[in-house]
């Protein structure tokens, strides 16, 4: 039974930061109908500057808005350079832009801090809440995560549905060209869809930095897993984001911990596929196919 | 189907051809007695996981090595060559191996490849090298694989068995700890597999109360080290790298676990654990977390100043190797590089492949260095230094005690102590027998 | 995401001096065969025993790309998991020479089967997904397949994976034939006949019903198409040839392991056969020699300085994902669509003497 408890916890505070990634890849998505496979390198790049502003001020939360900060820069910086000048063309050109991003980042980190993982503090304490003697596998630093990432899901949530620069950027997305008769500036929501994911991304880098080092390479299974909580939950729900994650999380943990860690990778495959057979659009997916 | 079509793909075919040729160069190598050899060189090639998931200090051992021959060649080489080793990544992506030591074999004409990292790696390649005899020489790597001389006569090992190593901690164990309850976490693969060998060999059974493996790239390792903590293990045998070591410290951190630590000699290097912990520690040096964990080593304890192969290392790579943390995987580097240097010394003024091969075979058991043990060449048996150390972590450094032991990888051969003094380096240049 | 090029036909008239092309898809097929095999082998003999194994790996990984590049350019379903069958035929036919002393041919064709089998399975559960979706689910096949071997450790061999004894070059062949040319021919082998049937594919009528599918799957359907058997085949296709490719993998380089054919394969398929020119089986060759020989160049470049080993040891991967994206900017139909590009204004200033007609006129991909 403890086993069990310390399993779900485990589940959850793992699945919160692949929702974290996965909400990145919603709001791209969303706002620019891309997926962005450099999401991780991205986020890679904005820890490694908070690690390096952490080193040299001591100061975590400077690193931390730091970090958020480059992120909003770097996301606008990458849209506006790179993804401008392929939206509108085959859509698998972005895929192979994002991917060369995400090599280029890669070894351009590596190149400028190394290949050695080095250590990343956590906001909190991360020594498990003490219940009757013993300590639960979930932390103070665990409890931020994940209010953290309901928070950032609840804002995306609010600004798509709610403000007027929501409904601006879904058009941008969804129907450029009315959006434009309409008076929508286009080009700028891209760049801020990208930029706010970018921001969503930083913090999910920020977040989970502690728990798997930060060097060029660790944040890759992130990656993966955040995109397949993403399409789980379905790309264009910030609420799939975090169902989705939380639901890897914790199939992944139970796996982990009942059968072997061998097993992890075809356990989130197999979900993947019995979730989208059942619902080809991701669990909280609103359109119906259109069956002829 | 009209005709420009069928020019543009006859051009494109062409294109094709000419690209290939583009790469032939000057075409196939010569099959000389001694390539990669003159009078005043020669060449190895050694193929590195320079990036990638698996660089995290295994990245430092080329340079090292690289560095190593640097302070021979600058002091003349060995007969008057100097060494010159030609590093290729292959990111621990097998195919890739097969590639970069192709192009080194058939195109750079190396005269033997060192110091080969990986074991999923370099078994893909011992066939090639065995076949076309190439030298294979002191593989980074402690697989039982590179042991059969009989049928591998090219290749030869180096590090401890990982065997060896887990038979020598499991009696180190069973004489310190008996009675107490013993965990192993590793490395699900031939790494942690047999380190995992070698401690069920010493220990009963009824000790171990929980194994469990971990797949290097899934970082969540809580399942893993919440079901040693639920069996209860008092002992927790750590075969895991460095990254790992320090995954499974921060989940027991968490979890309030505190086993008595026993860590494979591969993943406790205090500069590079420490290096992964330093935040958790309120700045401090970061080896808290593996303060008093047993481990061992073949070689001294890479903090160690007053031992003079430390202190010709650490000047050696003040000077060739000075952007790399001087840590276990620079020891290692130099370490390595001084036994193919013995070797080539052994070997004789006229060398040639054959002559580097019988020489290890027939000498390679009397040749002494910075190891504390001694090596198990013979024709038959290329297995490498024969045993460790035992050691601790104490205020951060690792401290060896109790004496060189030594021992075979097969089960129930016995553990006995080895004796004989580490010697002294030699003012210049390399010593042998 | 499906993708659209154009299907437009050429238009413009044949004027002046041409050769007289056959008629008929077999026969071009065949000559196209005849004529790739002839330029092959004549490559084979002139490179060096290290350039033979880089042909070798290029033919192998051009069987691969051209399956892929029918299914995603001809039939618009974007995959991210080919490596992963790669790694089914790799491991079958590593299975069944090695443990079952199978011989080449019976052992390749198994590989075949077994692959197209986990293809229809893919691409029977593909039918219902578009675009990320797809994406998504081939991402977690080309991570979640390999695993199998690091489970099941006793058969599949773990991270070690497995390795098998070189082909041996028959004996009228000589007794100093180099073997990395006779694996070259066997790779080459498989690869003329990956051509010759691909080449038939794509001009025929099951090329023609990928195409109808991928860009209207209403109006195939009206007319009489299957949309979701079309597209299962093209995935039994594109995985059977991923696993001849996997299994002149296995011939090649004799093993059979999880590293070789992690995410990273399966991204460097879909590179390249975006970089090569989507749906175009010249593409398909462009792309694998991109893969083939870019890594080299890469890193001669990157050795031609004197860096630190961090910085050489990246360098190479920096210049590789940068030549990525500035290609997919500069020619977004890749080294193919270039290339027609650049042939169509040569032959206009030939044969108009400098007139330029409205635009340059794509032709339909899927073309060789």
């Amino acid at each position: 039974m403890v086993r069990f408890i310390d399993l779900t916890l485990n589940g959850i505070s793992t699945g919160a930061v692949y929702a974290a990634v996965a909400l990145a890849l919603v709001m791209i998505w969303r706002a620019t109908r891309i997926v962005n496979f450099a999401q991780g390198a991205m986020l890679m790049i904005t820890t490694f500057i908070a690690s390096s502003v952490i080193g040299s001020t001591g100061s975590y939360w400077l690193g931390f808005a730091v970090a958020l900060a480059s992120g909003l820069l770097l996301g606008a910086i990458v849209e506006r350079v790179l993804i401008r000048r392929i939206e509108g063309g085959p859509p698998l050109n972005a895929v192979i832009v994002a991917l060369g991003l995400l090599i280029l980042l890669e070894a351009a980190a590596g190149m400028i801090w190394g290949n050695t993982p080095r250590s990343f503090p956590p906001a909190f304490s991360i020594r498990g809440y003490d219940v009757g003697g013993t300590h639960l596998l979930f932390a103070p630093n665990d409890t931020f995560t994940v209010l953290v990432v309901f928070a950032v899901a609840a804002g995306l949530g609010l600004l798509f549905r709610r403000t007027r620069l929501g409904l601006q950027m879904r058009a941008a997305a969804l129907a450029p060209e009315v959006a434009r008769l309409l008076g929508v500036r286009v080009g700028r929501m891209f760049t801020l869809g990208w930029a706010f994911a970018a921001f969503a991304g930083s913090l999910a880098g920020l977040l989970v930095a502690p728990s798997v080092f930060v060097g060029p390479n660790q944040f890759d299974s992130i990656l993966i897993f955040g995109f397949t909580a993403a399409v789980l939950g379905g790309l264009d729900s910030p609420a799939g984001a975090i169902v989705g994650g939380v639901v890897l999380g914790l199939v992944l943990s139970y796996v982990s911990g009942y059968e072997s860690a061998s097993l992890v990778t075809l356990a989130a495959l197999v979900v993947l596929i019995a979730v989208l057979m059942i619902r080809p659009g991701g669990l909280f997916s609103t359109t119906r196919e259109r069956r002829v | 189907m009209t005709t420009d079509r069928h020019k543009a793909r006859a051009m494109g075919i062409a294109g094709a051809l000419v690209a290939a040729l583009a790469v032939a160069g000057c075409g196939s190598s010569s099959s000389s007695n001694a390539p990669g050899v003159t009078a005043t060189s020669i060449t190895f090639g050694t193929h590195q996981p320079l990036t990638g998931p698996a660089a995290p200090g295994y990245s430092e051992i080329a340079p090292a090595s690289q560095a190593f021959f640097d302070y021979l060649n600058a002091q003349g080489g060995i007969y008057g060559r100097k060494i010159h080793l030609v590093i290729k990544n292959d990111e621990y992506n097998p195919t890739q191996t097969v590639s970069v030591v192709h192009e080194l074999v058939l195109k750079d004409n190396v005269f033997g490849i060192f110091e080969g990292l990986g074991t999923p790696t370099h078994t893909k390649v011992v066939g090639f090298l065995n076949s076309s005899k190439v030298p294979d020489m002191f593989v980074a790597s402690g697989c039982a694989c590179w042991d059969d001389g009989t049928t591998q006569p090219e290749t030869f090992g180096w590090q401890p068995n990982y065997t060896i190593e887990g038979k020598i901690l499991g009696q180190y164990i069973k004489q310190h700890f008996a009675g107490k309850k013993v965990g192993v976490f590793y490395q699900d693969d031939d790494f942690g597999t047999g380190g995992l060998a070698g401690i069920k060999d010493e220990l009963p059974a009824s000790s171990i109360v929980s194994t469990q493996p971990y797949q290097p790239g899934v970082t969540n390792v809580a399942p893993q080290i919440t079901a040693l903590k639920a069996a209860g293990a008092e002992v927790l045998v750590d075969f895991t790298v460095p990254i790992y070591t320090a995954l499974g410290q921060l989940t027991s951190f968490t979890l309030g676990y505190k086993p008595q630590l026993v860590v494979s000699n591969v993943g406790i290097d205090p500069i590079t654990v420490g290096g992964l912990l330093k935040t958790f520690s309120k700045g401090k040096a970061g080896t808290e977390l593996i303060e008093g964990a047993i481990t061992d080593g073949y070689l001294p304890s890479s903090s160690d100043e007053s031992n003079p192969w430390i202190a010709l290392f650490k000047k050696i790579h003040d000077q060739y190797d000075a952007s790399a943390p001087f840590d276990g995987n620079v020891e290692y580097g130099m370490a390595n590089a001084y036994t193919l240097a013995q070797a080539l010394q052994l070997a004789g003024k006229d060398l040639t492949r054959q002559k580097l091969i019988d020489a290890v075979n027939e000498k390679g058991a009397q040749l002494n260095g910075p190891g504390l043990v001694p090596y198990r060449y013979s024709t038959s048996d290329h297995g490498g230094y024969a045993g460790v150390e035992m050691g601790q972590v104490r205020s951060g450094k690792i401290v060896l005690f109790g004496g060189p032991l030594v021992t075979e990888p097969t089960a129930s051969s016995p553990i006995t102590a080895y004796t004989t003094a580490q010697p002294a380096p030699p003012a210049s240049g390399v010593s042998v027998p | 995401m499906s993708t659209s090029a154009g299907a437009e036909p050429s238009s413009a008239p044949n004027r002046g001096w041409r050769l007289r092309a056959p008629a008929g898809t077999l026969t071009r097929s065949l000559g196209l065969v005849a004529l790739a095999g002839v330029i092959f082998l004549a490559a084979s003999e002139g490179l060096g025993s290290y350039e033979d194994l880089q042909l070798a790996s290029g033919a192998y990984y051009f069987v691969a790309l051209a399956g892929l590049t029918v299914l995603t350019g001809l039939s618009g379903q974007i995959s991210l998991g080919h490596g992963a069958l790669m790694a089914v035929g790799a491991y079958t036919f590593t299975l069944l020479v090695g443990d079952e002393h199978w011989a080449l041919i019976p052992a390749l064709a198994a590989a075949v089967l077994v692959s197209a089998l986990v293809g229809a399975l893919v691409g029977s559960a593909a039918t219902r997904l578009r675009g990320p979706y797809l994406a998504g689910a081939t991402l977690a096949l080309a991570v979640g397949l390999p695993a199998l071997a690091d489970k099941y450790t006793g058969t599949f061999g773990g991270a070690n994976g497995l390795t098998i004894n070189p082909p041996t070059p028959p004996s009228w062949l000589g007794q100093s034939f180099p073997l990395e040319r006779w694996e070259a021919w066997i790779a080459g082998a498989g690869a003329l006949v990956v051509v010759f049937l691909m080449h038939n594919l794509a001009h025929g009528g099951v090329g023609r019903a990928f195409r109808a599918v991928r860009d209207d799957e209403i109006a195939s359907s009206l007319c009489g198409l299957h949309v979701g058997r079309v597209q299962t085949l093209a995935f039994v296709i594109s995985a059977a040839c991923a696993g001849l490719g996997g299994g002149l993998l296995a011939v090649v380089l004799q093993l059979a392991a999880p590293g070789a054919f992690g995410l990273g394969l399966s991204l460097s398929l879909l590179t390249a056969i975006v970089l090569g020119g989507l749906g175009s089986q010249l593409g398909a060759i462009w792309g694998a020699g991109v893969l083939v020989l870019l890594p080299g160049w890469t890193d001669s470049i990157a050795h031609s300085f004197s860096l630190s080993t961090q910085v050489s040891a990246n360098l190479p991967l920096a210049i590789y994902g940068l030549v990525l994206i500035v290609a997919m900017l500069a020619w977004p139909t890749g080294i193919q669509g270039a290339l027609r590009r650049i042939i169509a204004a040569a032959r206009r200033s030939l044969v108009h003497g400098g007139h330029s007609d409205e635009g340059i006129v794509p032709s339909s991909p899927g073309e060789l």
